[in-house]
């Protein structure tokens, strides 16, 4: 009885984070023969974006003297935005593939 | 204009331009890819020679993502001739890349320094420039299997990007 409790416990606490967080989206970004797209993102504060590879090759997305994620072959990576502004990033492999990312404030 | 890459090129060129895709001299499956194979080879061994060689952060930089993704690209190549059951088949194109590439690697071993940066970067500008025009006028047209032609068409939106990169990089040593 007393663990049925705790797991309802468990789960009010579970269910109300994702309450919390509802409004909080993720946007995926495909990324496809040599390309992000789409290749220009509005989001905002604590929106995850997620990058899905599908291509059979490793990329990265990386902010020039900033943060990089990098994005297996036919995998993914994901990374919640931490702060508003508008930041241009590229893949370091193949440099002519760039995407932009656009983040408003919470 | 560099003459040397076009040399070591000839036989691509040849096929490519010289003799547009006709029933009879239309590589089969299994040499095109052996031929696919060899030209990332090439460009894998070119580029371990450049990560050796050259002390330019940008060349190395370029020559270390030529290995990553030619690598890439042969070990689905291997994938794919496996699920297939094919057996890659040497052929006089695929020879003649070899010795091109081979006498063309000689050359740039005896350079060094910016030489060396300049004699290599031009050559992968001027190699995927060929390899991409034989895929688009040749190989891809020619390749029979639909898996063999979209890995070959994947292929070239690879390499045009490399074509590109090394354009680039081209620029900056100029
Ligand atoms: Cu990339």
């Amino acid at each position: 009885m007393r663990s049925v409790l705790y797991l309802i416990a468990i789960a009010g606490l579970v269910l109300g984070n994702c309450v919390a967080d509802a409004e909080a989206r993720t946007i995926r970004v495909t990324i496809e023969k040599m390309a992000f797209v789409p290749a220009e993102i509005e989001a905002r504060v604590g929106d995850t974006i997620e990058w899905v590879n599908k291509d059979i090759l490793v990329h990265t997305v990386t902010v020039k003297g900033g943060w990089e994620v990098l994005i297996p072959a036919k995998g993914t990576a994901s990374l919640a935005m931490p702060e508003a502004g508008q930041v241009d990033y590229y893949c370091r492999f193949h440099p002519n593939m760039k995407g932009r990312l656009s983040v408003a404030a919470p | 204009m560099n003459i040397r890459p076009m040399t070591a090129l000839a036989t691509l060129c040849l096929l490519a331009l010289a003799h547009p895709a006709t029933a009879a001299d239309k590589p089969s499956d299994p040499q095109i890819a052996h031929i696919a194979y060899t030209a990332g080879v090439i460009d894998v061994e070119n580029a371990k020679l450049a990560i050796s060689k050259s002390g330019n952060k940008e060349v190395v930089a370029f020559a270390e993502d030529m290995v990553r993704d030619h690598e890439a690209v042969n070990t689905q190549a291997l994938d794919l001739v496996k699920k297939l059951k094919v057996t890659p088949e040497d052929n006089d194109t695929s020879k003649a890349l070899s010795k091109a590439a081979d006498d063309e690697r000689a050359k740039l071993a005896k350079l060094d320094g910016a030489s060396f940066d300049k004699a290599y970067v031009d050559n992968e500008v001027a190699y995927h420039k060929q390899v991409n025009g034989a895929l688009t006028t040749l190989l891809i047209p020619s390749a029979s299997n639909a898996e063999l032609k979209a890995l070959l068409e994947t292929g070239l939106k690879i390499f045009q990007g490399h074509q590109q990169h090394a354009e680039h990089v081209a620029a900056t040593l100029k």
